[in-house]
């Protein structure tokens, strides 16, 4: 019996049924704040138990925690909280600025509450099957946030992304629907054959042609929720289209989940088929893009695509090292899953507070934050300056320690790496840059808006680059062990 | 001989799958489309019951169970309330060159095929045979997703492909586990209700459910 997992999943699903109920009330937003720190204070404890008694599996075998995905959990369930924190005064604003009413209040903090809770079945669950159907019912709850305020572009928005994810997930069922046929034969058929712990064992005598093919399925379907190229189309309409905390989860959290997904999937390919067939096609996709998305960067007029062309750059990047491997490799893609998600969900906050303040999201049309809001043109600053890479923040620790890696095991891909980095820090800074200093057209807000979640991220990921504690470094490796 | 026979019944269900994704393809009034697709799911039902009759596979009964429910009865009648409420039941599509449609269907049939032999030939289910049709489902479906632009038929070809993947856990391995067959259930009503209110938000919002108005989002 462990209660602190069954109340890491029970408190966000009872909150998106409170929520349901009572999600429109003036105090509907508090209960969201508190439901996630409920939820986190349970992740830290969960976390603090996996650190000090080891792996934990539980409820006849269906839950299964180690390091890997603890470490996922705790930082889901970190910036979902943050995330409800900043939530509250921009839901306000738009609710006065009558883009809401009392109606799709309630809908978005209930479907809030259970997207979290998907998204944390799919960490802790050891069955593949239940973790194919926890992902899409990730982005069941999601559709009809991004179309939340019913404009025709978020329609559109939220139409791609139900269509394109969901035929790309019913590839994923297909490659674990041939995952399965091949480990029957091994573990016999029933309820064992598509738990992870057990399949992890048997790997090495999996049927390789299955496994490989399964692997090319499984790739597609999941790599369209990590926003791989070319299977990101959905992604920046919907980070665009919808409103701004559903930006800040999705790029923070479920592309995180996503990949976690692929790479349970890797774990199992790599052990049957003794080639690096899985690392090959993560890296060509992962360096694809990593390219693609840089040179799409500079194209953009809308800040939050930007921003969301930002995060398939980043999680190409991650896609890469994991698809190199290797411990330094597994450790930088770890280390980068972490600061990215963080500084991400905090370009996003001070993006929507920049974009209510300016009235727009479009980049020419917002100036000068830095005269009527100075933090939150500094933190729109100091979070591009992180996502870009700039030394002391830990995107840079991270970067580097991928790069260096690159050099040593893909000599090839670093010139593209590198052209593709400079090219992102080109096109993002030279479009913030205006946006913070000079004259400004912003007006006044009703409600003043919420910037500790902001600097609290930006602060972490400073700290990060200066100095990783030792326990930490201890829990990346040994995650990093589990990938392989 | 007991069992060359149910091999045969259930080549001859296989076969009748593929000839419905074809019809599906092809078929442009939207009333005849949800026929067809609940008619395919009767065929999905029939052939899940031969592989569990001949098996001894009991959860597959449920599994025959949950698809006849699913796909034959409720789906069918929400979709059938739903272009009802829509006032879209007599819609007809103008698909342009059904010819080329189903030349790129048949390329895509022989490709599934050529894809499934090596899976094929190592499973062990007296269902081995029908994976390759199993997957020409699902990429027939595919393909009348992509080649609608109302949204009504996507989303038929959408629950099609849902059958295809289906067709092919029976074929590949006997089915998957229940848990995991009923939480894909679920997942699939609970998007069927999504796309429920999205119906009526899109032509609340466009007058129309034809998805050509919603190409405004794009790379300039």
């Amino acid at each position: 019996m462990n209660w602190q997992l069954y109340l890491v999943l029970g408190t966000p699903l009872l909150g998106g049924a409170l929520l349901a109920l009572w999600g429109h009330k003036s105090w509907a937003a508090s209960l969201n704040i508190a439901m996630s720190i409920a939820t986190f204070i349970a992740a830290a404890a969960l976390t603090a138990h996996i650190i000090s008694e080891g792996p934990l599996i539980t409820a006849n075998e269906q839950f299964f925690v180690d390091s890997l995905n603890v470490f996922l959990v705790a930082l889901t369930a970190f910036v979902s909280m943050t995330t409800s924190l900043f939530s509250r005064p921009y839901m306000r604003v738009e609710h006065a600025h009558g883009k809401l009413n009392d109606n799709r209040l309630r809908l978005f903090h209930s479907m809030y509450q259970l997207f979290v809770f998907t998204m944390l079945l799919v960490l802790l669950t050891n069955n593949l099957g239940i973790l194919w159907v926890a992902l899409e019912a990730a982005t069941l709850t999601t559709v009809l946030l991004v179309s939340l305020y019913r404009t025709p572009a978020s329609l559109e928005a939220a139409w791609k992304y139900f269509i394109l994810c969901g035929v790309g997930i019913a590839q994923a069922l297909f490659g674990t629907i041939l995952l399965y046929s091949a480990s029957e034969k091994v573990l016999g058929s029933g309820g064992g054959a598509l738990l992870w712990t057990h399949l992890e064992t048997v790997a090495g005598s999996l049927e390789p042609t299955v496994m490989s093919l399964a692997f090319v399925f499984l790739l597609v379907g999941y790599g369209t929720k990590v926003g791989l190229v070319p299977l990101h189309n959905w992604l920046p309409d919907a980070h665009a289209e919808g409103p701004t905390p559903v930006s800040a989860v999705l790029s923070g959290l479920l592309l995180n989940v996503a990949l976690y997904a692929l790479l349970r999937c890797k774990v199992l390919v790599d052990g049957a088929l003794q080639a690096p067939f899985a690392s090959h096609l993560m890296m060509g996709f992962g360096l694809l893009s990593v390219v693609v998305a840089a040179f799409f960067l500079s194209r953009q007029k809308d800040i939050k695509r930007m921003f969301a062309y930002s995060s398939v750059e980043h999680m190409g990047l991650i896609t890469f090292a994991f698809g190199m491997g290797g411990p330094v490799a597994n450790f930088a893609g770890l280390l980068h899953m972490t600061v990215h998600s963080l500084t991400k969900s905090a370009i996003f906050f001070a993006v929507g507070h920049a974009a209510q303040k300016a009235g727009t999201q479009i980049m020419d049309d917002i100036r000068g934050l830095m005269k009527i809001s100075p933090t939150v043109g500094w933190g729109l600053m100091l979070g591009s300056v992180a996502i870009l890479g700039l030394p002391p923040f830990g995107v840079f620790a991270s970067e580097f320690l991928i790069l260096t890696s690159a050099m040593r095991q893909q000599p090839w891909a670093t010139p593209f790496l590198l052209i593709a980095l400079g090219v992102a820090f080109a096109a993002v800074f030279s479009k913030v840059q205006p946006m913070v200093f000079g004259e400004t057209n912003a007006r006044r807000l009703p409600h003043p808006p919420a910037l500790i979640p902001v600097f609290a991220h930006l602060a972490i990921v400073l700290a990060l680059g200066f100095y990783i504690p030792p326990y930490l470094v201890d829990w990346y490796h040994e995650a990093a062990k589990l990938i392989g | 001989m007991n069992l060359p026979l149910t091999s045969q019944i259930i080549n001859l269900l296989a076969a009748i799958m593929l000839l419905l994704s074809f019809a599906m393809l092809t078929q442009r009034r939207i009333l005849s489309l949800i026929n067809l697709f609940a008619l395919q799911g009767l065929t999905l039902t029939l052939s899940t019951l031969v592989v569990a009759w001949s098996t001894g596979q009991d959860h597959l009964y449920y599994s025959a169970a949950l698809t006849f429910a699913l796909k034959v009865l409720i789906l069918p009648w929400v979709l059938h309330r739903l272009i009802r409420k829509l006032s879209v039941k007599w819609d007809v599509e103008t698909l342009i060159n059904i010819p080329t449609t189903m030349l790129v269907g048949i390329v895509l049939v022989i490709l599934a095929f050529n894809v499934a032999l090596p899976i094929s030939q190592l499973a062990g289910t007296i269902t081995k045979s029908t994976l390759g049709i199993a997957l020409a489902c699902v990429l027939l479906a595919f393909l009348t997703m992509i080649t609608r632009s109302k949204a009504v038929p996507q989303v038929i070809g959408f629950l099609a492909m849902e059958n295809g993947l289906f067709f092919a856990a029976t074929s590949a391995t006997y089915g998957m586990p229940m848990v995991v067959e009923f939480g894909i259930a679920l997942d699939v009503m609970v998007g069927m209700v999504i796309l429920g209110v999205f119906f009526f938000q899109i032509r609340e919002r466009f007058d129309s459910l034809d998805i050509r108005h919603l190409e405004k989002l794009k790379e300039e």
